[in-house]
């Protein structure tokens, strides 16, 4: 069965099994690893993805859902918000493993995008879904903060994502 | 020509070496290795490279290529060996980036575990510091010797500085690329200074961690993101008890599914192999195995406490002994005793097990996040009928491991290889992928242990006595690293309890060790993870029994310890701690440890609500790890070891029911999420000694310091971990 | 007056009102009472026979039907105990006067009931009367099952007995007194027994009275959701009105269009029977999803239409407590929530809203979506709290569903998620405390 929806701003069609979760086929069918599995339960969030520009976990969700909607990756990661992340993240040196983060800056990214100076109580609701095991929540945290920061600043450039060797 | 076996690795993306023209001669400092490839011709127009040892690479594009021999698996590891060699070497970090290196115990062995090349006791920044100054500072040599040629100036004159050398009076420079061709034609020194501390610029600074920006876009690679034409993903069905074997099985209905290609038998189990992920997964669900559990471990968890609860009271083996503790308990003034429950825990890293395997009658290939490249060589070797050397391994990243991926089985290494022997051996990748039940229930646990304290004190009050008696699994037993066990004493058992810094006249240590049908492993910071507990929670009973203040108690018996002492006595300034009582409700308590050389303190500030629920507020942590290779890290890896181990204490528990597993994922396999995360300040002690590790001691002293702010705040003692399974948590 | 005529009169005074109050509830409607038709034997009846396995089985051996009909009753559930042999009894129902064990119904002679004969079995399960006389408490729905045929009752003994004989003991009630004199029960039965044979209405559908069978004699739905009287039996005055077994509430099923199923379409109706859910409507959990999962869904299209069909004619009755359900969502967002429900919240936002969204509308999964569920719109909470403790599963055929269990959370966490998602999605928020679910995990 083909399912036929936006990744990342293309249109796509993957021929798979409708119930195959919608990370499967990103991951497999259509080669985009970035987002990661971690529990295919829900309870881990490091399947994060955008539908829609909402954030949903991937894990469960049937690649047919999706049919005609718009799905964003890690790596179609494009908006100011999503880049403000991304900088904030490498300035404040968040990730440790890595694994859950794409995850956690897909559910950083949807938060900022709805919410422009999101509170410590904010953070808590949209970030709690999205486990570290390398626990680098402070630094998320301070990320998301930072990232607002950013956001907020009187000039207009988007922030360049920027570190060694890149 | 051939390229050697440095095979492509996936998330470097890079081909081999390339060599000029001209060729590159070989290098050697002190190292019995010359690299293959800089012997050869390769093709015209290659980029030249500088290859001295077989720790750095320099281009002629200025890039700097470290190879790491350990596993970048989140402790930032990848940035610390690059930091050394990149201090020596006064490269330009900017220009820094980091390869694994290959499974070669020759060249990349760990110096402390001697012949295994590996990652784990906090080891890696120890073991390589001298290693990688030298190579660092000898590629510099090599490198400022060029231009003084090159110059006709006196080696003396010139200057490295950021990928730069410099001679001031002429005001001539070279960049470190525009070198490599005349420094790869000279001879190695055989002796190479290395800086004095002061001068170092990247050691003790906070150079941004290299693997950081691919770990935020989604291109840093790991195991799960191996993808290669026609490769077959394997979900393996494993026995639902440690040591079930399989007795028939019915694939009819798995091989039904579409995608399915095979169904395998191996030793561990039933494998289905399949063209994704989803369609093995449908497949394995539809397995039907009739198990034969005639010499599975059938106990309950609760059962096997039971027996350690009673083989404590029974003479065990000593692993310390100083003075007479007996009589001087006999004599005491006053005794207290205490117990403790600690049950099996999970590693739960982020990244299930997972690697990619392609396997023919002549080699084998892996592509893993690889702990232990010796060890899963050697087995991976023996399981397909190969020779070690022709078992090649890719190390990616590890999505964590936390231990889980250093095992002497090299289970999941094994069970991809058996797969792949049992399918054919035909050069198919395959993929074995682990989900979370797999690895919650999988085994390879933190062991179960019971512990036993007596204490007793003079009429002073002095603590004079201290019996401490371990019941629990030999991680190392019936492994390749029996070895290491002595005089019965499997030193990873009682670490942390027999190597007690405390000044107390009479100690004894004793071990009662115990055999389940359970496979155990370390687990971050191994013993210190219940032992410090033990000796934490107790040492704080024994103040309260001498009516002291629990830090000044501890103190006046660390007087002998001055590292010890001053992590305590940092943690403690920082945090404020005074014997003033605090309000009603809060509670405050100390803890300090000691594992693999670092000393850490922790001081942790709860709020016990309503509900008796306990809510951490506030960690601060003080460590000494000798040199701080990168401040940032270590703070990084402190405030994950205290999430860890917190996650850990508040809730972690695998408990056995009829040996099934009753845990399966993170519904009930809790771990902490962001808003159980308490704030924590790290402090750091300067310090001038070799660096010693931080991936594992922040995880040891969070349990005890909580325990004891919990005790502060009610009265009550913690003897049982989880906290959960006390309604704490 | 004189003290003794004083007490005389006020002792017949209490004894009258008694007497009344016993006449009016062993006097109460049949469950059938409400259709106010004529209801005639079957022999007399001249219409398609209601009872037996349906159309499609009608030529199977007596075995396979009588499998059908095993389904339908349910008999399995109750004689298996959890991970244990299927009939082979020793489940547990924990009652206000203490627990009893279902019996092993394998044909083993010593410990099953491998010695009955017809007539034995037919006392069994249509008059509640063990083969030595002994009498079975009502948890065996003999007053339901009576309503049986003798043929039906037959085929499913020639279903038992085709099993493997296992070797179970029955495990041993802890009852107390007076609970535990069985011979009680035959007082119970003589009031509340009608031990009659199905008699289908003659002018009603054929439909109409197949499903009758189905839902009383067979299915036995009243058994759950028809609230017990005094007696302890099933008072059918508010017939499906609903009732709590074993903690978990078993809804109105009345056409009420409030509280019960009168807003649910034919077509929701039978896809919920059949699958264990329907899109808006929720899913089957507990003991209900039990009876989706053995029952229900082995039923065939037909008879499932047919129990439809009957549902929809019985008097709709309100439940009072249930509020009208909330059909409008919650906010995707999780700011916007005047809930002081800290922790219900944090412990949502950490495990739930990965699959159940913060609107209440699942954005990935519809058996997800809580919005409109009766659950969730019943400020007693009790199936939710349930739900989370436990999990769930239904083996749908359409679809797999699969909730994990959070009963390694505490009390606490429990109570207040509970009373998070019933105030944030549904009509009225719960009030649940870590004590109810304290109790709720005691009698599971």
């Amino acid at each position: 069965m083909a399912t036929t929806f936006v990744l990342n701003d293309k249109p796509i069609t993957l021929d798979v099994d409708a119930d195959m979760p919608l990370l499967w086929a990103v991951r497999e069918a259509a080669g985009l690893h970035g987002t990661k599995f971690g529990c295919g339960m829900a309870l881990c969030g490091a399947c994060t993805v955008h539908l829609n520009g909402k954030p949903i976990r991937s894990c469960i969700t049937p690649v047919s859902s999706v049919q005609g909607k718009e799905v964003r990756t890690i790596e179609g990661l494009s908006s100011k918000p999503g880049r403000a992340v991304q900088a904030a993240w490498i300035e404040l040196q968040v990730p440790q493993c890595g694994y859950c983060q794409s995850g956690q800056i897909m559910s950083a990214t949807a938060l900022l995008e709805g919410t422009k100076s999101p509170t410590d109580a904010d953070i808590d609701a949209a970030m709690s879904g999205n486990i570290c095991r390398c626990a680098t929540y402070q630094r998320i945290r301070a990320a998301i903060h930072r990232a607002a920061g950013l956001l907020d600043a009187p000039s207009a450039e988007t922030p360049r994502a920027a570190g060694a060797g890149s | 020509m051939t390229v050697d076996a440095l095979e492509p690795r996936s998330f470097s993306r890079r081909d081999v070496l390339k060599a000029s023209g001209a060729g590159i001669a070989a290098l050697m400092i002190g190292f019995t290795w010359i690299p293959k490839r800089t012997l050869a011709a390769l093709g015209a127009g290659a980029t030249a490279e500088l290859v001295p040892n077989a720790f750095v690479r320099i281009g002629a594009d200025e890039s700097v290529t470290v190879i790491a021999k350990h596993l970048e698996m989140g402790q930032g590891c990848y940035t610390g060996l690059a930091t050394i060699l990149a201090e020596e070497l006064d490269a330009d970090w900017a220009r820094v980036r980091v390869e694994s290196a290959p499974a070669d115990a020759k060249r990349y062995a760990n110096l402390v575990f001697k012949t295994m090349q590996g990652t784990g006791g906090s080891s890696a920044m120890a073991n390589s510091w001298q290693q990688l100054r030298e190579a660092g500072a000898s590629a510099r040599a090599l490198l400022i010797t060029a231009a003084a040629k090159q110059w006709h100036v006196p080696i003396s004159e010139l200057r490295a500085e950021r990928g730069v050398i410099y001679h001031e009076s002429s005001q001539r420079q070279a960049t470190f690329g525009s070198l490599v061709k005349v420094a790869a034609a000279l001879p190695l020194p055989t002796q190479v200074a290395l800086k004095d501390p002061r001068q170092f610029t990247l050691i003790g600074s906070r150079p941004p961690r290299v693997d950081v920006p691919a770990k935020c876009d989604g291109t840093a690679q790991f195991s799960l993101d191996v993808a290669m034409p026609d490769l077959l993903v394997a979900l393996l069905a494993r026995a639902p008890q440690f040591g079930a074997t399989v007795v028939s099985f019915d694939a009819a209905a798995a091989q039904a599914v579409p995608g399915v290609v095979k169904v395998v038998q191996v030793p561990r189990g039933v494998a289905v192999l399949a063209k994704s992920f989803w369609a093995a997964k449908k497949g394995r669900d539809k397995l039907v195995i009739h198990w034969d559990d005639a010499h599975a471990e059938k106990r309950d968890s609760a059962q096997i406490m039971d027996e350690y609860r009673k083989l404590a009271n029974e003479p065990a083996t000593s692993a310390r002994r100083t003075g007479d503790p007996a009589r001087a308990l006999q004599s005491a003034a006053k005794t207290l005793s205490a117990t403790f429950e600690f049950p099996y825990l999970a590693h739960a890293p982020m990244e299930p097990l997972d690697c990619v395997v392609k396997l023919t009658a002549q080699r084998c290939d892996i592509w893993a996040g690889d702990q232990f490249q010796t060890i899963d060589q050697m087995n991976a070797a023996k399981t397909a009928g190969l020779e070690p050397a022709q078992v090649f391994i890719n190390t990616l990243y590890a999505g964590g491991s936390f231990g889980r991926r250093a095992n002497a089985f090299s289970d999941y290494i094994v069970e991809a290889v058996s797969i792949a022997k049992a399918y054919g051996a035909d050069g198919t990748p395959i993929k074995l992928q682990w989900t979370r039940e797999d690895d919650v229930r999988g085994g390879l646990y933190r062991p179960m242990y019971f512990h036993k304290l007596e204490a007793g004190l003079d009429a002073h009050r002095e603590l004079t006595s201290w019996r401490h008696v371990i019941v629990g699994q030999s991680i190392m037993a019936d492994t390749i690293m029996a070895a290491m066990i002595k005089d019965g004493i499997d030193p990873t058992s009682v670490e942390g309890a027999a190597t007690i810094a405390y000044d107390i006249p009479h100690v004894s240590v004793d071990l009662a060790t115990t055999k389940t049908g359970v496979p155990v492993l370390w687990w971050r910071v191994v013993g210190s993870s219940h032992t410090t507990f033990a000796v934490e929670t107790f040492m704080d009973q024994v103040a309260h029994a001498a009516g002291k203040d629990p830090f000044e108690f501890r103190r006046k018996l660390l007087a002998n310890e001055p590292r010890m002492k001053a992590v305590l006595e940092l943690a403690a300034e920082k945090a404020g701690w005074s014997a003033a009582p605090l309000p009603k409700g809060k509670g405050r308590g100390i803890a300090v440890a000691e594992a693999f050389k670092t000393f850490v303190a922790q001081v942790v500030e709860v709020t016990i609500e309503e509900s008796g629920r306990v809510k951490v507020d506030r960690v601060v942590c003080a460590v000494d790890c000798g040199v701080a290779i990168n401040p940032d890290v270590i703070t990084a890896q402190m405030e994950g070891g205290i999430g860890f181990g917190l996650g850990a204490v508040l809730w972690g528990n695998v408990t056995l029911e009829k040996g099934r597993v009753q845990q399966s994922n993170f519904n009930d396999y809790r771990v902490l999420r962001m808003n159980e995360m308490p704030k924590v300040e790290v402090y750091i002690v300067p310090s001038a000694e070799a660096p010693t590790g931080v991936g594992e001691p922040g995880v040891a002293p969070i349990g005890p310091a909580l325990a004891n702010a919990i005790f502060s705040a009610t009265g009550k003692r913690v003897e049982v971990l989880p906290l959960a399974r006390s309604g704490l948590a | 007056m004189k003290r003794p005529r004083l007490l005389l009169w006020s002792v017949t005074a209490i004894v009258i009102v008694c007497g009344a109050v016993a006449a009016y509830v062993v006097v109460g409607p049949g469950p059938m009472g409400f259709s106010g038709r004529t209801h005639v034997g079957l022999n007399e009846y001249s219409g398609p026979n209601p009872t037996g396995a349906p159309d499609e089985l009608k030529s199977a051996a007596l075995i396979a039907q009588g499998e059908y009909l095993a389904r339908a009753a349910d008999c399995m559930v109750c004689h298996t105990a959890k991970g244990g042999i299927p009939f082979a009894g020793g489940r547990p129902f924990v009652l206000p006067f203490g627990t009893i064990y279902s019996t092993n119904i394998t044909p083993d002679t010593e410990t099953g009931i491998g010695r009955y004969t017809d007539q034995d079995f037919l006392n069994a399960v249509q008059r509640g009367i063990a083969r030595d006389g002994t009498r079975l408490y009502p948890a065996m729905p003999f007053a339901s099952y009576t309503w049986m045929s003798d043929r039906d009752v037959l085929a499913i003994k020639a279903y038992v007995f085709s099993l493997t004989p296992v070797h179970a003991p029955a495990q041993a009630n802890t009852l107390g007194f007076p609970f535990n004199q069985r011979y009680l029960m035959a007082l119970w039965s003589a009031f509340f027994n009608p031990d009659k044979r199905f008699e289908p209405a003659t002018d009603r559908s054929a439909a109409w009275n197949r499903g009758a069978y189905l839902v009383e004699a067979l299915g036995h739905c009243g058994e759950c959701h028809t609230p017990r009287n005094l007696g302890m039996a099933l008072d059918n005055r508010r017939k499906f009105a609903g009732a709590v077994q074993a903690g978990w509430r078993a809804y109105n099923i009345t056409p009420d269009r409030s509280a019960g199923i009168g807003e649910w379409s034919d077509a929701e109706l039978a896809h919920y029977l059949s699958m264990g859910h329907t899109a808006g409507r929720g899913t089957a959990s507990g003991p209900m999803g039990e009876a989706i999962d053995e029952s229900l869904s082995h039923l065939t299209a037909g008879d499932i239409s047919a129990m439809v069909t009957y549902l929809r004619t019985v008097p709709a009755h309100t439940s009072p407590d249930l509020p009208a359900l909330r059909t409008q969502p919650a906010s995707p967002s999780f700011a916007d929530d005047r809930s002081r429900n800290l922790l219900g919240k944090a412990v949502y936002a950490g495990a739930c809203v990965g699959c159940h969204g913060w609107s209440g509308i699942s954005p990935s999964l519809s058996t997800a979506t809580l919005t409109g569920t009766r659950a969730i719109n019943d400020p007693k909470a009790m199936n939710v709290a349930q739900v989370i403790i436990g999990g769930g599963q239904r083996h749908a055929a359409d679809s797999s569903i699969y909730m994990p269990d959070f009963g390694s959370y505490s009390d606490d966490e429990i109570a207040s998620v509970a009373n998070y998602v019933t105030e944030r999605f549904g009509a009225q928020g719960s009030k649940l405390t870590a004590r109810d679910i304290e109790k709720m995990r005691a009698a599971d």
